[in-house]
């Protein structure tokens, strides 16, 4: 009777953010698995320590400090914004300007990350307090449409800030992640560049990837904290039922406001690290496809919570990976020539000209799509899945499977 | 040389006719890129956001069946240049017509009545997937469709038009007649009737599903329409990957006339049309930067919605407690 998942017994255990001994549990356990991780000391998952695959957990990270924004907005406040690759530009742009190195053709003031991380979700939240008032006017699907024309109107601001943002061509270079206290040459921690930290010899993949992951902690835990709170919960009065929270004197604006703020600083940090990450952007990262990839992240991972937001963000960064290795194997099988599995993998690669095929590896005009291709047919497909089969996205799997444990033997 | 100056300079009446004619055959395209749209969302409350790659697979269609295959031509032989593209050109559109049906069955009919956060990505997802597609199909260069029209160019009143701009307007307006038409048939009525109450329909034995169908295809096969006359000439040399991004700009077109009605999707993508060819020629203004015109439907859109929250024409929506 204990730990029943819907079984309380005072107010603050209701509210505590690890409500019940297995999710204590299970956190202490994921905690010590994305800690180890970059250590490469646990069997079987050693792989994913490996550079390659840092950066690309480094990416998921960064994914999810922003799409936790976009929870706020959409999962909490329940506004279908497809404007958040704009904020992320506005938070990337004002990053770089404020840490870029002087004296390069685009602006730059080399200031330290203290300043310009917290500056780029500030800068970004104050534009999206000044698009707000447009934004709570509309409602619905017409939201949806003017957030895209945000993207477009964002587009094209920063193709022509050239002095900004080195313009289409070759884009412009944005801080590297490290610590300075001002502006010395040599930076007190470096999250990019090998060497020991406290005895143990990391790579700066892996240096990358702490950072990241202690500030994804912090946001994740600061989500959470503002779902408990006044603000949070009249979010989410106005997503169950709008007038009903006005008529509860929830003020709808402000309300709807504060969200589109505090996701637009999500979406500025997110998008300050991106660049920082990455270390090179054009104008045209920032555009709608990104947004679309967060609003996938959401919904996969399964819409209002925060465990959801972050399994999305690993599924959907991952995903083109997988896809990519799943494809050269397949490549590979087709190639060794002999037994039932090249035949079936024969079937599914095209290697040239004449081989038809859904899959093209050879380079040139073969018929079939590239792997970058099939890349994205494949996320278009397991979006209408997800939304077919299961709208509650992977944390919905999780219900169900906890639902059945919850009754078990008994199957209901 | 003095002549030739004078011609090469347009004078002021000549530049806004010239503007005006450009302006109404780019807001007939959006204005049947709008009408689909609103077909599409009346019928089944699902804002279209796959229309662009809708257009652009039906101009591939069109460019496939005109150009590579050679569609009438190769069957029957003697018949005018015309006749031939305008058959190959209906083929496409009925192809098209037909990827939207399959759209419908396979993604669209399971999702109804969904929140509306699930139907965005839901079309989202078809747009991403049959743009890679089409994009895939039509290759690395932009493919022409061989309009009988090619480049020609009449003079009319003060300025000069395209002879495929006039195509694109005769075609839009034939299509806008055609649709009024629609409306007031048996089939039409029914529609109308689902629109506005689903169940009531039902009650009546209309079948929700079949004009749900029946909507998308209607949608899909103006979209394709659209995707021909906007990749050919004047505005392009051919179909490429830029025209399924190129019918982003109808969505203002929608909203600006308001969701839900039709003459609203007509008026707004004349006035988005209008607005963005007035923008190319006369705000040259070097701060503006480049492509400037391009994003005057968004901040027309953004100026009406903070007029008329609900656009010009559209039913302000009821809320209810």
């Amino acid at each position: 009777m204990r730990s029943r998942p819907l079984l309380f017994t005072s107010y603050e255990s209701e509210m505590a953010i690890l409500p019940t001994w297995t999710r204590r549990v299970m956190f202490v356990f994921l905690m010590a698995l994305v800690v180890l991780i970059p250590l490469q000391v646990i069997p079987g998952l050693s792989f994913l320590g490996d550079n390659d695959w840092l950066r690309i957990l480094s990416e998921v990270l960064i994914f999810a400090v922003a799409a936790l924004g976009l929870h706020i907005l959409s999962g909490l406040t329940g506004q279908v914004s497809l404007g958040h690759a704009f904020f992320m530009g506005v938070g990337a742009y004002t990053a770089a300007v404020l840490g870029g190195e002087v004296g390069k053709a685009t602006i730059g003031f080399g200031l330290p990350m203290w300043i310009w991380l917290p500056a780029a979700g500030i800068v970004a939240a104050l534009v999206g307090a000044l698009v707000a008032p447009t934004a709570v006017r509309v409602r619905g699907i017409y939201l949806a449409i003017v957030t895209v024309g945000l993207v477009f109107i964002g587009e094209w601001m920063w193709r022509n800030l050239v002095d900004v943002t080195g313009g289409s061509q070759s884009g412009r270079r944005f801080p590297p992640l490290d610590f300075r206290l001002w502006k010395e040459d040599v930076p007190l921690i470096s999250f990019s560049s090998d060497g020991p930290w406290f005895g143990i010899e990391l790579s700066g993949e892996a240096k990358t990837y702490f950072f990241l992951l202690v500030i994804v902690i912090v946001f994740a835990l600061a989500t959470k904290n503002i779902q408990r709170t006044r603000t949070g919960r009249s979010f989410m009065a106005i997503r169950d039922r709008d007038v009903a929270a006005e008529v509860m004197g929830v003020p709808e604006a402000k309300s709807k406001a504060v969200s589109f703020a505090v996701s637009s600083f999500y979406a500025g940090i997110g998008g300050a690290l991106l660049g920082a990450f990455v270390s090179r952007l054009i104008p045209e990262s920032f555009n709608l496809l990104l947004s679309v990839e967060f609003l996938a992240i959401l919904l996969v991972g399964g819409l209002g919570t925060v465990t959801g937001t972050l399994l999305g963000s690993i599924f959907v960064v991952t995903l083109p990976r997988l896809v990519q290795d799943f494809s050269s194997l397949l490549a590979e099988t087709a190639d060794s020539g002999s037994g039932i599995m090249s035949s079936i993998a024969n079937v599914f690669v095209s290697t040239g000209p004449d081989d038809l095929g859904l899959i093209s590896t050879a380079a040139g005009n073969s018929p079939g799509l590239n792997v970058s291709q099939f890349n994205l047919v494949l996320y278009g497909i397991l979006l209408i899945v997800f939304l077919v089969f299961e709208p509650l996205g992977l944390y919905g799997i999780w219900i169900r499977i906890r639902n059945y444990w919850k009754g078990w033997p008994f199957t209901y | 040389m003095e002549l030739i100056l004078a011609q090469e300079v347009p004078t002021a009446i000549e530049k806004f006719a010239n503007a005006t004619y450009s302006g109404l055959a780019l807001g007939a395209i959006y204005a049947l890129l709008a009408l689909g749209l609103v077909i599409i969302y009346k019928a089944t409350q699902i804002l279209n956001f796959a229309h662009g790659a809708l257009a652009a697979l039906g101009a591939y269609f069109a460019a496939y069946f005109a150009v590579t295959l050679n569609f009438p031509g190769r069957y029957v032989s003697g018949l005018p240049q015309t006749l031939q593209w305008v058959l190959s050109a209906l083929a496409a559109v009925l192809a098209a017509a037909a990827v939207g049906w399959l759209i419908e069955r396979i993604a669209i009919r399971p999702m109804i009545g969904e929140p509306l956060f699930a139907v965005v990505l839901i079309t989202i997802a078809l747009d991403i997937i049959i743009r890679t597609i089409t994009d895939d199909l039509i290759g690395n260069n932009p493919r022409p469709l061989g309009t009988p029209w090619g480049s020609e160019v009449v003079e009319l009143g003060p300025g000069s038009i395209a002879k495929a701009e006039i195509a694109t307007i005769v075609v839009a307006i034939a299509c806008l007649i055609g649709m009024a038409w629609f409306f007031r048939t048996r089939i039409g009525v029914a529609m109308r009737a689902t629109a506005f109450d689903q169940e009531a329909a039902m009650a009546q034995g209309i079948s929700a599903g079949q004009i749900f169908s029946l909507a998308w295809m209607i949608g899909a096969g103006l979209a394709a329409i659209a995707g021909i006359f906007s990749s050919v000439f004047p505005r392009s040399v051919g179909v490429s990957a830029a025209t399924a991004f190129f019918a982003f700009r109808a969505l203002p077109a929608v909203v600006i006339g308001g969701l839900d009605s039709i003459t609203g999707a007509v008026a707004g993508g004349f006035i988005i049309g209008l607005a963005e060819v007035y923008a190319g020629a006369y705000l040259d203004f070097s701060f503006l930067g480049t492509g400037f015109a391009g994003i005057m439907p968004y901040i027309v859109m953004l100026a009406v919605l903070l007029v008329r929250p609900y656009g010009l024409f559209g039913t302000e929506e009821v809320r209810r407690v």
